[in-house]
């Protein structure tokens, strides 16, 4: 009878998430907020329509020939096997469209490794399942974790919208400046990704990688760990709010003193 | 059928149990290999099942997280070493020593020790599963530091790794033994079919890389046990140079996996096109440019960890070309179907769903290779969707091809044509189900190796669930059909398909104990 219940239930959750999401439209990889990330989609876009175009048309010969040489319809089989020219059509023309992809992909990789005017910097460290961000040159330091309750991820409340999506600490950071982040970790591998960003490195111990980004519009972006890293893996989100350099200005004033009370508890 | 009757006194063989533990046949230890496969193929699949089950709906409902870990690490480790590689050693060692015009596999009691082995490797495998700390749960990449937190199931995941790896290269060095000296006269190399070919190339890549994992795989043990610190930062180790020795061999594996199905395609093909393959020679080329490639674009698995700029590239552009010689096999086939006379048997079915299939993993391959895209790719459903494409619907369906092509010649029987269509409408159905939506999720930001995910990803997870069971379902369906046709149904004739050319056509259905012999005269 409960597992009836259950079944009521489950159903009735998911067509609510059906009407409160439009999860059915997330289809694509996000444009993202900076100039890098809108050129990480064109790349995107662009490899994926060169796919389908050549798809397109090797599916069609082949669907083609599928529905005309068959031998219902009384063919006689061809007996060609072999052309030297095809085959050095088919080696060139392929390797022309890859030297196609590879010169803009090379130009953004190159933009991409550069961190030179930086100005601020931040040091991100993993822990088995959470994430520290230090803010260098000041003394900014706090610890951010999961904060979605127990009772949503055990199904015994609803829950909501931004499920396993938030934290405790948002990383506060302004907007059009450019930030370096410096990555480490404490114990195991992790990879710390914001999409909309689109920025994913591993964060590994004994390692600091860099990353750099300028954003441009305020907000509040959601990544995740990429890098398995455990039990709670799943449960060791990114959430990093974008404001304008007023406003950081201002909470990283307050944020210095919620910061020695945070040592206080940790070093309990 | 007078051939068989002159040869039963060389058939003296103990019957029962006996038999298949001492046999030293090469068909006998197919079929062993390829029962093998079968049973893993079931036991992989429902590990399967129960990621598919968990990640129905968002939340924790079944599994605990540690568990689900496991469930992802075994299904993998069972699926890659207990189901593609010994389901095409298996077909190695059916079909090679036939094709090539041969008596037997060339080092007979060899053959029996590598599959012998690997029962023993996955029990112990398996046995994690019921041990405390739980079945390893690091993922099957086995990266420290995360893998040395196993518990007790530790050394014996090590040493299953071992003996799996044991066994790949005794059955390698028997494959590359037999092809180069057991060849009927008029043999030449390029006169061989191409399964054969691509065989000999995938044992060259075992020889070569199973030994660089057994290394690694020991020195995480002896980081484990014995205090060494190889891949520990704090003793001056370094994790990612695990990493390196992972994918040195993990890449060419993953050619492994794939390079015999291209031999299998390149056999069903022609045959059901009543045409010659088109271009054999740059067949050949391209399958050996591919192995060659395959052994220096290794780090386009670890474009996240933080190489400097011109790794990157390297690896990039490494990756990109690997593209040139898989087209050239891809458009092969497509040309040799063209002006063909086709007819759409089960295995011209299998065959043409994995040249589509495959293609379709092929082109996310090519996304991938991307670096800067790769950014966001990396670690993502869509990774896991690209390579499920190329090893289900790939290499998978180019297993189930060659058993639906050979299974009349290997039992004499011809299986029915009804239940293998709608194995394989099924299969593809529910395969595209399963796996498609995990780009769309992958893109929308979903990491793989999660147990619980946010709502925004609900949706297609569950369709992909859907997909899962229905896949599992359809897959017995190959079980009953292969057993129904190992028990009787219409004799099968010795040429079996009308197009088939080569030399296991010559032999009567099923074929006598010692195929060849006397050599047979090649034109």
């Amino acid at each position: 009878m409960s597992l009836i219940k259950n079944l009521i239930f489950f159903i009735a959750s998911m067509s609510v998430f059906n009407i409160a999401q439009a999860g059915w439209l997330d289809l694509n990889m996000t444009e993202g907020v900076t100039d890098l990330s809108q050129e990480v989609f064109g790349l995107h876009m662009l490899i994926l329509w060169i796919c389908v175009v050549i798809g397109v048309i090797v599916f069609g010969a082949m669907f083609w020939s599928i529905a005309m040489h068959r031998k219902s319809r009384g063919v006689t089989p061809a007996t060609f096997h072999e052309s030297t020219s095809l085959e050095f059509l088919w080696t060139i023309v392929p390797f022309v469209i890859l030297i196609g992809m590879a010169v803009p992909a090379t130009k953004t990789l190159i933009k991409m490794y550069d961190h030179s005017d930086s100005e601020i910097h931040i040091k991100i460290t993993g822990y088995q399942w959470l994430w520290q961000y230090e803010y260098l040159n000041t003394n900014v330091s706090f610890y951010s974790k999961l904060s979605t309750p127990y009772n949503e991820i055990y199904n015994k409340d609803t829950k909501n919208i931004n499920y396993l999506q938030e934290v405790d600490k948002h990383l506060v950071v302004p907007v059009n400046k450019k930030i370096r982040f410096l990555l480490t970790s404490n114990d195991v591998l992790h990879a710390w990704w914001v999409p909309d960003l689109a920025l994913k490195r591993d964060a590994i111990p004994g390692y600091i990688n860099e990353m750099s980004v300028v954003i441009n519009e305020p907000g509040i972006y959601r990544g995740r760990c990429a890098e398995l890293c455990g039990r709670h893996h799943g449960f060791m989100p990114i959430v990093i709010e974008a404001v304008e350099e007023k406003e950081y200005e201002e909470w990283l004033a307050n944020a210095d003193k919620v910061k020695s009370s945070d040592v206080a508890k940790i070093n309990k | 059928m007078s051939s068989v009757v002159k040869d039963e006194h060389h058939d003296e063989h103990p019957s029962g149990i006996m038999r298949w533990i001492t046999t030293t046949n090469h068909k006998d230890i197919g079929t062993l290999y390829l029962w093998f496969a079968m049973i893993m193929f079931f036991i992989g699949g429902l590990m399967a099942l129960v990621i598919r089950s968990e990640l129905f709906q968002p939340g924790l409902q079944f599994v605990d997280p540690q568990f689900f870990n496991s469930m992802t690490t075994m299904h993998a480790l069972v699926m890659i070493f207990g189901v593609v590689m010994p389901a095409f050693t298996g077909l190695a060692n059916w079909m090679i020593p036939i094709m090539v015009g041969g008596p037997d596999m060339a080092l007979p009691r060899m053959n029996n020790w590598s599959f012998w082995i690997m029962p023993f490797a996955f029990s112990m495998l398996l046995s994690t599963l019921f041990m405390d700390g739980g079945a390893p749960a690091g993922g099957w990449t086995l990266y420290p530091p995360l893998s040395l937190q196993t518990g007790d199931a530790f050394p014996f995941l090590i040493f299953a790794i071992h003996f799996m790896g044991l066994s790949s290269i005794m059955g390698a060095i028997n494959i590359v033994a037999t092809i180069l000296n057991m060849r009927a006269p008029g043999m030449t190399l390029m006169k061989m079919p191409l399964f054969v070919w691509t065989w000999l190339i995938t044992a060259f890549l075992l020889i070569a890389v199973m030994p660089v994992l057994a290394g690694g795989v020991t020195m995480l043990l002896t980081d484990k046990f014995f205090g060494t610190s190889f891949f520990n930062a704090a003793g001056g180790g370094d994790p990612v140079m695990f990493q390196h020795i992972f994918w040195f061999f993990g890449h060419p594996e993953v050619y492994i996996l794939i390079l015999p199905s291209f031999g299998v395609v390149s056999a069903i093909i022609p045959t059901f096109a009543r045409k010659p393959l088109f271009g054999y020679a740059s067949m050949v080329y391209a399958t050996a440019s591919i192995a060659f490639l395959s052994f220096i674009v290794w780090a386009h698995h670890m474009f996240t960890v933080g190489m400097p700029l011109a790794g990157e590239v390297f690896f990039m552009f490494a990756t990109m070309l690997i593209a040139v010689p898989t087209g050239v096999k891809v458009f092969n086939w497509v040309t040799t179907m063209w002006k063909g006379a086709m007819t759409f048997e089960t295995p011209m079915l299998f065959a043409i769903g994995f040249i589509v299939m495959f293609t379709i993993g092929g082109f996310s391959g090519l996304m991938l290779a991307i670096t800067p895209a790769d950014f966001q790719y990396h670690d993502t459903y869509f990774v896991v969707a690209h390579f499920h494409y190329v090893l289900v619907p790939g290499s998978i369906f180019a297993i189930m091809a060659a058993c639906y092509y050979w299974l009349p010649k290997w039992t004499g029987n011809m299986y029915s044509e009804t239940l293998g269509k709608t194995h394989f409408w099924l299969s593809t159905i529910f395969v595209n189900l399963t796996f498609f939506p995990m780009h769309f999720v992958g893109l929308a930001g979903m990491p793989r190796r999660i147990p619980d995910y946010s709502l925004q990803f609900a949706d297609y997870n569950m369709i992909a669930s859907i997909g899962a069971f229905g896949f599992g379902f359809a897959q017995l369906i190959f079980l009953y059909l292969i057993i129904k046709t190992i028990k009787g149904g219409t004799k099968a004739t010795d040429q079996v398909w009308e197009g088939a050319e080569g030399l296991e056509w010559t032999l009567s259905s099923p074929p006598p104990y010692h195929s060849f012999n006397t050599p047979p005269v090649i034109k």
